[in-house]
């Protein structure tokens, strides 16, 4: 094949670039259908950039050691110019990400995405959440603060119930028998690097394996199926310029609500920064109620809700575990909520509140009542799958158009 | 437009309870911060140079920062505000941070504990714990200091604002406490004897204190906010653009 004699030319003849702009942005077709919950992905893009961006800066001027990384988180807020933004904009964007990627979650779970033929997609999606709950609890220690302190201290000896070998592994996670500077250290290490290359990486496979089977849709229907003369999916149009454009409105609204959280509530009345957090690591004085940030409070509310401690640290970890496993628990052959049973519907309604309760009831402090509540969705968190198992082989579905619906 | 913001925004999310709440607190009174105020933030920065920072540092902030927030110069703040010095005995710098001289083991042989750098204190505790915890103490003969709070009961730290306030003492009475046993509390306080300031007087000078304290957790706010309306009036026309792209785009996609 030649190529044009210019400086495109030039380097298409050495790396793929106008093919690689081709595959995934200017002849990747998507579905025309896309609606407001198909803003999440590319948010979710955009949020990874940003916490990247203003980490480097903020790595410039932290100090990853117990003696002096408090002062100079307060350093960067007083004392370096614009410092204040950079940080909120890392603080928020990190409860930002998870709002997306919960979003972005669910769409997948109304709309089938992580069914037949996409769940690789969904597995690449998995490890990025697991890798971004990593990249968060070890963040949160960097501030060095007093819930920094206490809430690593209280899910690192999670591990500690693991039988035999528990204390061990606790030991080699903190390098030292408490939390401290070994562990500060080495969590600095992790969430600037290490963490960081995996869920770029794993990024890259999500989207390659996206764009190899194609984008599903509200309507759940394949748009391959259905092609013009060309082999152009009769549904589907270019990436770019249609959807750039249209997310680019996306992320102009999205940067609205997360500038209304930097500039006017940057510590979401205690949500985003915990109040604690301004009180400097002490490791003699426990506070009265520790409770993860936000984003880890469902899981927390199931781990409170066992009684029994290692139970509980199981439980909590099949509560993730069971949403990798989620393509293979949905035996359904339609993907959209809007072709399936209302036993679906009653189901993922169900899921969505005992989740959001879970949320609630693992960030205040435990009552006898609240117990027996967490319990409660609990149980409904884990049915959604055994009870999508039931319903799915034999499901009441209404009949699925031949093509898109606008 | 900032502040129709922040209450919008603030209606939006519940409060999640401060560190310290939830426990029953005597005063308990509610205080407004008014950010505009500079003078009463001034009259806040004397009371804390001159009252809390012989003990209590606040580390992180430095004078010139507060002269130049607060309008004070940097010749008044050396002449006025600042009463230490620095490792070579010369008085303290107008640039330098708010230290104390105060060694933590001197502080801990004197009060049990090493009294806490205020530079956050408004965030860590609120400010509405502040301002009731600066008028809560009464006379109490079991505490060493011989005074103890109804905010923070035995706390170490001595009633420092005594010569303002004067002495209270406490009115307790006996309260189911809902588990069906009975215990203290405190229902209103009784002045013993006078300080240089009238009730009134004195809470107001807690009032600029704590406003000055509420503004030494976050010196940026206000620029923080007039930043945010511009970065929001910006966003808004631009969603209007991308909008009305994306509509050119899209008109032919059926």
């Amino acid at each position: 094949m030649s190529k044009p004699n210019n400086l495109m030319g030039w380097i298409d003849a050495r790396f793929p670039l106008t093919k690689m702009w081709e595959e995934h942005l200017s002849k990747y077709y998507a579905p025309k259908n896309f609606n407001f919950w198909y803003f999440f992905g590319s948010l979710a893009l955009l949020v990874l950039v940003l916490q990247i961006v203003t980490g480097i800066f903020l790595t410039m001027h932290y100090k990853p050691d117990g003696a002096t990384a408090f002062a100079s988180v307060e350093y960067i807020m007083r004392d370096v110019d614009w410092g204040w933004l950079i940080r909120y904009m890392h603080s928020t964007g990190a409860s930002a990400f998870f709002i997306i990627v919960y979003l972005h979650m669910f769409r997948g779970l109304m709309y089938g995405s992580y069914q037949k033929p996409r769940e690789l997609i969904w597995l690449f999606g998995m490890f990025i959440f697991l890798a971004l709950m990593a990249e968060a609890f070890m963040g949160y220690l960097l501030p060095w603060g007093q819930m920094s302190y206490w809430g690593a201290q209280v899910i690192i000896s999670l591990f500690s119930a693991i039988p035999v070998i528990g204390d061990d592994i606790t030991l080699w996670i903190r390098g030292d028998f408490v939390i401290s500077d070994a562990t500060l250290n080495r969590f600095f290490a992790l969430h600037v690097i290490a963490v960081p290359l995996i869920l770029v990486m794993l990024v890259v496979m999500h989207i390659l394996a996206l764009h190899e089977v194609g984008s599903n849709n509200p309507d759940g229907v394949e748009i391959k199926k259905k092609k013009d003369e060309n082999g152009i999916p009769l549904d589907g149009i270019p990436f770019h310029p249609y959807y750039s454009v249209k997310d680019i409105v996306g992320v102009v609204g999205f940067l609205i609500l997360f500038s209304v959280v930097i500039f006017f509530m940057p510590e979401m009345n205690g949500y985003f920064l915990e109040h604690a957090n301004f009180e400097p690591a002490n490791p003699f004085k426990t506070p009265a109620h520790i409770a993860p940030v936000w984003y880890f409070t469902p899981f927390y509310a199931i781990l409170r809700a066992v009684p029994d401690k290692l139970m509980g640290v199981i439980g909590m970890f099949a509560a993730i575990i069971v949403l990798f496993l989620l393509p293979w628990f949905d035996r359904g052959k339609v993907h959209s909520i809007r072709y399936r049973s209302t036993a679906f519907k009653v189901l993922l309604t169900t899921f969505v509140i005992s989740f959001i309760a879970l949320g609630y009831l693992g960030a205040i402090p435990a009552t006898e009542t609240r117990t027996w509540f967490a319990r409660l969705f609990t149980f409904a968190y884990f049915g959604y799958f055994i009870g999508l198992w039931f319903i799915s082989k034999n499901e009441n579905t209404k009949p699925v158009p031949e093509r898109v619906t606008s | 437009m900032r502040k129709t913001i922040i209450v919008i925004a603030s209606l939006l999310f519940p409060v999640l309870g401060w560190s310290a709440g939830g426990e029953a607190m005597f005063p308990n009174d509610d205080i407004s911060v008014d950010w505009d105020d500079k003078e009463s933030m001034q009259r806040g920065a004397a009371l804390f140079t001159n009252y809390c920072l012989s003990c209590h540092s606040a580390a992180y902030s430095r004078y010139n920062r507060v002269g130049k927030d607060l309008g004070i110069s940097d010749e008044d703040m050396s002449n006025n505000l600042i009463f230490t010095t620095d490792k070579y005995g010369d008085k303290t710098k107008v640039g330098s941070l708010m230290t104390t001289t105060m060694t933590i083991e001197y502080a801990e042989a004197a009060f049990g504990t090493a009294p806490p750098d205020l530079s956050l204190v408004a965030r860590s505790r609120g400010t509405h714990w502040l301002y009731n915890y600066l008028r809560g103490f009464y006379l109490d003969d079991t505490r060493p200091l011989g005074v103890n709070n109804g905010v923070f009961p035995a706390v170490g730290m001595p009633h420092v604002l005594v010569g303002l306030e004067g002495l209270k003492k406490a009115k307790k009475e006996m309260k189911d406490d809902g588990h069906g046993g009975q215990h203290e509390v405190i229902v209103g306080f009784e002045q013993v004897s006078k300080g240089s300031m009238s009730t009134a007087e004195y809470d107001q000078a807690v009032k600029d204190l704590v406003s000055f304290l509420d503004y030494l957790a976050e010196p940026y706010k206000q620029k923080r906010q007039s930043v945010g309306t511009g970065v929001l009036i910006f966003l808004f026309f631009f969603l209007i653009l991308t909008y009305m792209l994306k509509k050119e785009y899209w008109k032919d996609i059926h």
